[in-house]
């Protein structure tokens, strides 16, 4: 330092431009690392979820997928019943919000007057921050008993119509749309209603296992009922993402050749966006799949596969938090960390290709 | 056709116009149900000893769950320890540094796919890397679990912020001759600093609101904590045991705790999103 105290100015600007360039190359290294960090947090989840499933995995092998035997104090682990519950109650909740979901996009993006959207998508965007405990309390203290007073002992007594009805119309729409490229005029019309009421009432005569009493209110299906209210912010939120990003050209252009409200909506908006929207529903299903709480606290804790959707079941991440910290065996916290496993697997797959889809989607319309 | 074709379309058009609106209207009615009766349940027994108390047994009158609350703030602290430094560097790498490259473009990627793991199965990992080799459960194990949670969301929110920087600011610090690592320090942080802060208030609002993780790593306690190495109590997780317990005084209890909880969070995340209204005016 005291060497180069005559040429200092010249020396300054060359020296801070040499070290200005390390610090540079330090700088970027260091927050490289951080960035390697998050690669290094994937690796570490998989790897430790892995380790410590591991003597389940060595003692029950592939029988852990297929058992449907939960018995921690016989040392008898199959994933089963947990798997159902959790796949059924996302798909439920998945048939519940997807319409809910898509139709409140589309009346936030195309259909509501401007001093609507902020509102109903700030409301919407409430819903997404609630803690799932408040759902879950919400559920046993309110959602449960009103289903079980109100709509379980409907669906017992007419689930059955209900069902035929959903096929009926089903086909209705199906056989019209089919038929009415063959058949030109009311014969087309009157053919399919006639094969949706046939379709419709042989579905509904059917004896169906699905809604069985007497129901207790905690059940698969309230489970599902509750998720699907839990998902509703994630659909909304990117189909909404998704629609906003349709350029405003395809809009006019549709509105141009004299479409309606809802033609431009399918034919300008819904069209062009829907593999981003099959990524929503996925992003959505990947929620709905890891969800904890709100289930736990609903679906009534019994390992058990049954068709009934008004039994009480169990799911993947459910079973987890009940039994995890009072697990009574090193087997048994290892079975329950397989099941972790199982549950970080079947999201990742689902996450990973959703967000390819959402990309994908995201970056069409800006080439 | 029974209809003519023109007034069938007409009234197609109207109808699913018509059930759009519906089903935002219907998916007001759980929100509304909830707040309302979260409300309604919790308030009565909403008072300073709340705040302050331990909880009581079963049966007695009074009693809070102060040690929850404190015991939710400590493990917002730690996570904000452990996800913060990785979460906001990270960021500005991916921003800064990681315009069109491979490595950024894996680490975006797993971000994002990091986010969709559920939270629980982030509890079992906590609680083999801590939990397990520290034979307790403690505040640490729960703050480590909820930073993990924390990483993710930090980085991408931090990323997008960033990048909003117009490049023109870059530009000009550049041209008066400060490298680059203090251009990015002292003048597009400064700039993004309150956007930055948005991205750290939600995710601090999500990781508040959690409990899968903690029921098995933060774990419970009806005393005041004597430090950060022993189990803790949460707001969560005492809503949670109060909830499914069997005793009307405990439930009533629970919902108070839900309300603080609704409170708690709604004012993290409102206050943010006042801020994020228009990320522009974030910058400056």
């Amino acid at each position: 330092m005291t060497n180069n105290g005559g040429a200092k100015p010249k020396a300054l600007s060359l020296s801070s431009l040499s070290t200005s360039g390390f610090a540079d190359k330090v700088f970027q290294k260091l927050t490289a690392f951080f960035a390697f960090l998050i690669l290094f947090l994937a690796v570490l989840t998989a790897f430790t979820l892995w380790q410590a499933s591991a003597p389940t995995i060595q003692k029950m092998g592939w029988s852990f997928l297929t058992s449907t035997d939960w018995d921690p104090i016989q040392g008898i682990f199959g994933s089963v019943p947990f798997v159902y519950g959790t796949i059924l109650s996302s798909f439920l909740a998945l048939l519940i919000a997807t319409p809910f979901g898509l139709g409140i996009s589309l009346f936030l993006t195309e259909l509501a007057p401007m001093k609507f959207r902020d509102p109903v998508a700030f409301l919407v965007e409430i819903l997404a921050a609630i803690p799932s405990v408040v759902y879950g309390l919400w559920g046993i203290f309110l959602l449960a008993p009103f289903m079980r007073v109100h709509v379980d002992p409907l669906l017992i007594k007419a689930g059955g119509t209900l069902v035929g009805l959903l096929t009926g119309i089903t086909l209705i729409f199906l056989s019209s749309a089919v038929l009415g490229r063959f058949i030109k005029g009311i014969y087309g019309m009157v053919l399919s209603v006639v094969i949706g009421l046939i379709g419709g009432i042989w579905v509904g005569m059917m004896k169906m296992p699905f809604f069985q009493g007497p129901s207790t209110g905690l059940s698969l299906f309230t489970a599902g009922v509750i998720l699907s209210i839990m998902i509703l912010p994630t659909i909304t939120a990117i189909s909404r993402e998704v629609f906003e990003a349709v350029p405003n050209s395809y809009r006019e252009s549709a509105k141009a050749l004299g479409a309606t409200s809802w033609e431009t909506i399918l034919l300008a908006v819904v069209k062009p966006s829907r593999v981003g929207l099959l990524g929503a529903i996925m992003l959505a299903l990947g929620r709905a799949l890891g969800e904890t709480m709100a289930v736990t606290m609903v679906i009534g804790n019994t390992p058990q596969v049954s068709a009934n959707l008004l039994a009480p079941a169990h799911s993947m991440a459910s079973v987890i938090a009940n039994e995890f910290s009072e697990a009574t065996s090193d087997l048994h916290v290892s079975a329950l960390a397989e099941i972790g496993f199982l549950l970080m697997v079947i999201t990742l797959v689902l996450n990973i290709v959703a967000h390819l889809l959402v990309w994908a989607t995201a970056t069409k319309f800006q080439k | 056709m029974i209809m003519d074709y023109q007034t069938r379309r007409r009234w197609l058009d109207r109808s699913m116009v018509f059930l759009c609106g519906a089903a935002a209207f219907i998916a007001m009615i759980p929100l509304v149900s909830l707040l309302i009766y979260v409300l309604m349940q919790g308030f009565h027994r909403l008072d300073w000893t709340f705040f302050t108390h331990l909880p009581t047994p079963v049966g007695v009158d009074g009693g809070g769950m102060g040690n929850a609350i404190l015991g939710t703030l400590t493990l917002m602290v730690i996570a904000s320890c452990v996800g913060l430094p990785i979460g906001i560097l990270a960021g500005i790498y991916l921003s800064e540094f990681g315009k069109k490259n491979k490595f950024a473009w894996t680490v975006r990627f797993t971000s994002d796919v990091l986010s969709g793991v559920p939270s629980i199965v982030t509890g079992i990992v906590a609680y083999t890397l801590v939990v397990k080799p520290m034979h307790n459960f403690s505040a640490i194990a729960g703050g480590i679990a909820l930073g993990f949670m924390m990483i993710p969301i930090v980085t991408r929110t931090t990323e997008e912020l960033v990048k909003m920087v117009p490049h023109s600011i870059r530009e000009a610090s550049w041209a008066l001759g400060v490298p680059q690592w203090k251009t990015i320090l002292s003048i597009v942080i400064r700039t993004a600093k309150n956007g930055i802060l948005t991205g750290v208030l939600l995710s601090v609002a999500r990781i508040a609101g959690e409990t899968a993780p903690l029921l098995f790593t933060a774990f419970n306690n009806q005393f005041w904590p004597k430090g950060i190495n022993e189990p803790t109590a949460s707001l969560t997780v005492q809503v949670f045991t109060y909830a499914i317990s069997p005793f009307k005084d405990w439930q009533d209890e629970a919902w108070t705790g839900a309300l603080v909880l609704l409170i708690l969070v709604l004012t993290i995340n409102l206050t943010a999103k006042m801020f994020f209204k228009n990320p522009r005016s974030l910058l400056r």
